[in-house]
């Protein structure tokens, strides 16, 4: 079968389960968060946890109790990989720096999964899986808690209360994450992913005894999908032969990652009874993704460099059992939510191609972006939109009935400032710096663009590496991880503050005076600003970047 | 305007534009505050290192300053001529002040306190604000409204209600004087044209906000630029990076956001309406219910008779000329409409003139009739049918019930002719009154209904007669037999359900709706109490105007929307611009984003400051006069404001700089 064959049955493969499995599994979706009876395991966890469930919490003691829970589960998280040598089935590996820890901690706690180390020679099965792992699905679910709470705010008025995000984080591990994680896992097995409590000894082709390397692997992956996590079980991540074996596998993975973000905005359209607006959100995400993916696929294609050239494609960084094809739709799929897992180096995609990648990232991860954080992304963009298009028609803002006045805008307008912030700054004072050079894996606007791709991948919560950038001192590790901190909770904080607003305002009816933010026009113009504020944000970083090298 | 005219004006305010460039007046717009000192900095590096093309983005820089600064002036230029000629007329006047015991004293105007009872005469201006208690009097209020017409201002009713500053010219009325002196009508407005009570409306405050963050962002760009720029071994001098920070803050809007502002209010002004803040001016174009009073506003304000309608029996003539006697000497517009029916329908009919010992009834509300005493015990009656009926102490046939249920539900008025006599008591027939619904009111409410206004027609007939006109003039609802606190009620219904409603109203029962109204427009000839609850006055008393008032209030949303959306898509030329010029020596594969082929380095950053500069100038007339409002759907006029700003945007200035780069590359040491 030809790449480009296989490549576009992959894409056709994959739209057509997202296609079937979007109305079940988003009103399944909207189901879990509306549903008022919890089960019998569920009211043991929150007794446990002296948390009363029929409770509503205010938007502060919301935010307070996400803040404090991130902070209890980096705590763990770093005690745990910092004492791993004290704990079972370590592998006899030992205790991780503290850098490290610090920075693998707030990785997996704020869903980004940006690794630093490699995973087979640093960490032992029980920092994976008590660790990692869970952190995995939690990270997941506390993405899912926000967008929910900031539904809420359009669904009700003069309402003090956003929800309660014990319950919500309980039953989005407990009644969506963990079932579809094990299926996709036990499907993961059955397309030849490891699954063991120890590494075996094969024979090798030439006779000799090989050690495979084992480990939890697929129940990990499959989580590490499905929650847009990213976090691979080996350093390869997913073009480790026993992380992702086949073209099979690597459908699934692309699946997994997609599901979620896809069906929310079904959720969504179901919670606020408008499916008119979740098939506008839908489709300006699905427009992103497939400009990015067109675009990549293109310059994967028919990359004209003289390595290409002798391959017969651009082949350089990618697995052969894949193609450029399915590397390109991977990459562009992980780099559009906030995985950052990688089939591919990055590094070794073509100027153009690692640049879209690149802003794949840099525009806010909404394409169709991360579990939960893509529609609450998307959500705030779309009220950036509104305020635009809403003075241009004689009207105060409004979006689903929501006034857009001056502590709405406040929230959104911090909220598109920090992630720009904080990888500019990163970037800046890391190239101010001159150790970074002698870090950078390549020269020119190529090491410029590790660096850049860097901080982009850790503010916005990707963690994928475009590679060649050696991250392990001790200013790389504790600045990422700054980024990676509050490029997660300081805009979950405001969206959680912004959901406390909407949810007291009343409901403005719509007229035909209100503008409508359903359909082709509403969907263009917020396609229009996620670029626009993107790209003149982050144009002479491009242009220093991925834009000088593919010019030249 | 032409433009000579535009020019001349703009250079007349040049010089309170320069004593604006202030920087503890400056930094209240944190946009153009970071112009100015971008401006100083560029200044300081202009006087330590001279060169042309350093001098030259100093002296530009500048400019863009100054140019925001003259919108605020000009726009600012139309109250202050304003305020100066009220302030005129507010020149000291002495009062003479009544007394418990009904003595007189003269006293300032100045010293009067709420409460003060005061004697105006013919030739006298009145004091200070206030009702009028006792007489009547024409009072000429040009001095406020611009109207050189007298209007006439009499005790109780709605029409009580006196300005201070305005002058009596006939006659004597006693005045309570009803607002503090300081706080009076003529002293607010003087505070509103000229600007010194203008607070930020919440829309503007909440664009402040993103425009802010625009900025921040782009300072975080041009701050971080420099350590990415010399690994890429380019210089970023400091002039360069302050260029680029001026490009790409959003001073278009930033510079003219107040001015567009203070139109606004300017052209309520214009339009003779007072608004007592530019909150009020916003919510107008919010609003989504449009309480419209029927009389005087949708129907010209008096009824007129269209036909007489005989009972059986009874000659047409008859009929005729028992109307027209009760109305002759009846001076309401509707009893002169009858007269004129009469004469119109029998011109040749011998005019029976009034008898000189004929008595005129005056119409009452107790009795809720009119009509005439003839010589030789014949009396005439015309009123509503039940209070007829019950003169003639007969019940009405099915033949006179018929004919006015029949007229109520064609919308008009019903008004029944009845005779007493020798002969008996008897009902003649019925005079059809109609309201005519004023010409153009179905258009102009099928426009609001594309803005997504709703209208409510608020009247005091019954129902089937409120919902007949109603149906003539194309309103949506209708609230008949309505009481203030009817009014009051709907107020709080649509806005329980999230509407916006804008009303207006003279009275002094109307206030609470008034008040509790988010547009309260009251009619400037209404009772002070009335203007005190609205957040509008009318100066005109002209309840059509909400209609201009909610388009004026769009037109400023639109156009500061429209100006922000022309700033942001700006910079994408800008850095097409700048940013080759800055990376070019560096990696010359940059060249390739030079699209605009500008000459040199230093004349595409001169270029693109220059039309950065320009543009604010080029956009002072439209922040001014404000974006063409056409009534339509959101979706249509924001699909027409996206293709001029947001298209037209991204385009402009990459001709705009092209050209000023052809010029600007013709002197010496730039290109």
């Amino acid at each position: 079968m030809s790449d480009t064959l296989a490549g576009l049955l992959t894409i056709g493969a994959v739209v057509l389960v997202l296609a079937a499995v979007y109305v079940p599994l988003g009103d399944y979706m909207a189901r879990v968060f509306e549903r008022t009876s919890h089960s019998r395991l569920e009211r043991a966890l929150y007794r446990v946890g002296g948390v009363d469930p029929d409770a509503e919490q205010s938007p502060r003691q919301y935010a307070v109790a996400v803040l404090a829970f991130s902070g209890v589960c980096v705590v763990a998280l770093m005690a745990l990989l910092m004492g791993q040598a004290a704990l079972p089935m370590s592998r006899e590996l030992p205790g991780v720096g503290w850098d490290t820890a610090l920075n693998t901690a707030v990785s997996f706690v704020t869903n980004t999964n940006w690794q630093s180390y490699a995973g087979e020679s640093t960490l032992g099965f029980t920092a994976q899986m008590a660790g990692l792992a869970v952190q995995n699905f939690l990270s997941a679910a506390v993405g899912l808690t926000v967008a929910v709470a900031l539904v809420r705010g359009f669904t009700r008025s003069h309402a003090g209360t956003i929800g309660n995000f014990w319950v919500d984080l309980v039953r989005g591990t407990l009644r969506l994450l963990l079932p579809i994680a094990v299926l996709g896992a036990l499907a993961l097995m059955a397309g030849g992913v490891v699954q063991n409590l120890a590494d075996t000894t094969a024979t090798g082709v030439t006779g000799a005894p090989v050690v495979v390397p084992g480990g939890p692997v697929a129940s990990q992956e499959s989580i590490k999908l499905l929650g847009t996590n990213g976090g691979g079980f080996f350093n390869a991540n997913s073009a480790h032969p026993l992380e992702n074996p086949t073209a099979l596998t690597n459908l699934l993975q692309v699946l997994l990652i997609l599901v979620i973000p896809i069906s929310l905005t079904r959720t969504l359209g179901t919670l606020l009874d408008n499916r008119r607006q979740a098939r506008t959100i839908l489709g300006v995400m699905l427009g992103l993704l497939v400009g990015a993916l067109a675009l990549t696929t293109w310059a994967e294609v028919t990359a004209q460099s003289d390595a290409a050239r002798a391959a017969g494609a651009a082949m350089e960084g990618k697995e052969s059992r894949f193609g450029v094809w399915a590397s390109a739709l991977f990459a562009v799929v992980t780099t559009g939510t906030s995985t950052g897992a990688v089939n591919a180096s990055h590094d070794s995609m073509t100027p153009l191609g690692g640049g879209v990648v690149l802003l794949n990232m840099l525009i806010g991860e909404v394409s169709p972006g991360g579990v939960g954080s893509g529609l609450y992304g998307m959500l705030m963009v779309s009220i950036l939109t509104v305020f635009l298009c809403g003075l241009m028609v004689g009207r105060t803002p409004e979006l689903l009935g929501k006034r857009i006045g001056k502590p709405e805008m406040t929230c959104v307008a911090l909220y598109t400032l920090t992630s720009p912030v904080l990888v500019l700054l990163g970037t800046g004072v890391a190239m101010a710096l001159p150790p970074t050079l002698d870090a950078m894996g390549n020269p020119g606007q190529h090491g410029f663009t590790e660096v850049l791709y860097a901080y982009a991948s850790a503010a916005n919560n990707n963690g994928s590496a475009f590679g060649g950038l050696t991250v392990t001192s001790t200013f790389f590790q504790v600045t990422l991880a700054i980024a990676t901190l509050l490029g997660r909770l300081v805009p979950i904080v405001l969206v959680l503050m912004l959901a406390g607003r909407l949810a007291r305002q009343g409901l403005a009816p719509r007229t035909s005076g209100t503008l409508p933010t359903d359909g082709p026009l509403f969907a263009g113009v917020t396609t229009a600003v996620v670029l626009v504020v993107g790209a003149l944000t982050f144009f002479p970083a491009l242009v220093l970047g991925p834009v000088a090298e593919a010019l030249s | 305007m032409t433009t000579r005219e535009f020019a001349r004006m703009m250079l007349g305010q040049l010089p309170a534009a320069l004593r604006k460039v202030d920087p503890r007046t400056l930094w209240r717009n944190p946009v153009m505050f970071v112009v100015w000192c971008g401006s100083v900095a560029t200044s300081v590096a202009a006087a330590l290192d001279p060169g042309v093309s350093t001098i030259a983005l100093a002296v530009w820089l500048w400019l863009t300053v100054i140019f925001g600064n003259l919108a605020e002036a000009v726009a600012e230029r139309r109250g202050k001529a304003q305020a100066d000629s009220l302030r005129a007329t507010r020149a000291d006047t002495t009062a003479r002040r009544r007394a418990q015991d009904g003595t007189l004293e003269p006293v300032a105007a100045t010293g009067l306190e709420v409460g003060d009872v005061v004697v105006v005469e013919a030739g006298e201006v009145i004091p200070g604000d206030g009702d009028v208690i006792e007489g009547i009097a024409s009072v000429d209020e040009s001095a406020i409204t611009g109207e050189s017409a007298p209007v006439i201002r009499e005790a109780g009713g709605d029409r009580s209600g006196v300005t201070g500053g305005t002058t009596v010219l006939s006659d004597r009325i006693v005045v309570r004087i009803t607002t503090a002196a300081g706080q009076t009508f003529l002293d607010r407005m003087i505070a509103l044209v000229e600007g010194t009570s203008r607070r930020k409306t919440p829309n503007e405050v909440a664009l402040e906000i993103l425009l802010l963050s625009l900025t921040a962002v782009f300072g975080t760009v041009v701050l971080t630029l420099p350590p990415m720029a010399s690994y890429a071994g380019a210089s970023t001098p400091l002039v360069v990076l302050v260029a680029l920070l001026v490009c790409l803050i959003p001073t278009t809007i930033g510079a003219l956001l107040s001015a567009i502002g203070i139109a606004g209010m300017d052209r309520m002004v214009q339009v003779n309406v007072l608004a007592m803040s530019g909150r009020a001016v916003e919510a107008a174009g919010d609003v989504s219910t449009l309480l419209l009073d029927k009389t005087g506003t949708i129907t010209i304000g008096n009824r007129e008779a269209v036909d007489f309608l005989p009972l059986t029996g009874v000659g047409a003539d008859e009929l005729r000329e028992a109307a027209r006697l009760a109305s002759l000497a009846d001076q309401t517009a509707e009893g002169r409409s009858i007269v004129r029916l009469a004469d119109r329908l029998a011109p040749d009919a011998a005019v029976v003139a009034l008898p000189a010992d004929a008595r005129f009834v005056e119409f009452s509300a107790t009795t809720r009739m009119s009509g005439v005493d003839l010589p030789g015990d014949v009396e005439i009656r015309k009123g509503a049918a039940s209070a007829v009926q019950a003169w003639l102490g007969a019940t009405a046939t099915h033949e006179l019930e018929g004919i006015v249920e029949r007229i109520a539900t064609d919308g008009g008025t019903p008004l029944v002719v009845g005779r007493a006599g020798p002969q008996g008591r008897v009902a003649l027939g019925v005079v059809h009154l109609k309201d005519i619904v004023k010409s153009g009111m179905r258009e102009r409410f099928e426009q609001l209904r594309r803005m997504g206004i709703r209208t409510v027609m608020v009247t005091g007939d019954n129902r089937l007669t409120a919902e007949a006109i109603a149906r003539e003039a194309g309103v949506d609802d209708v609230l008949a037999e309505a009481t203030p606190p009817d009014k009051l009620d709907l107020i709080r219904r649509e806005q329980a359900g999230g509407r916006l409603v804008a009303m207006t109203g003279d009275g002094t029962n109307d206030a609470p709706a008034l008040a509790a109204a988010d547009v309260g427009v009251a009619m400037n000839s209404g009772t002070s109490a009335a203007k005190e609850a609205g957040n509008m006055v009318d100066l005109d008393s002209d309840p059509t105007k909400l209609i201009d008032i909610v388009a004026i209030g769009k037109q400023m949303l639109i156009t500061r929307g429209a100006l922000t959306t022309f700033s942001i898509a700006n910079d994408v030329a800008k850095y097409f611009a700048i940013l080759p010029a800055m990376f070019m020596a560096a990696y010359p594969a940059l060249a390739g984003l030079n699209l605009m082929r500008l000459s040199t380095p230093e004349s595409a950053i001169l270029s693109a400051v220059v039309f950065n500069a320009l543009v604010i100038l080029a956009l002072i007339p439209l922040a001014l006069r404000g974006v063409r409002f056409r009534p339509g759907t959101a979706e249509s006029v924001l699909r027409r404001n996206l293709l001029v700003y947001g298209l037209g945007g991204l385009v402009v200035p990459f001709v705009g700089i092209k050209l000023i780069d052809m010029i600007v590359s013709l002197l010496p040491g730039i290109g």
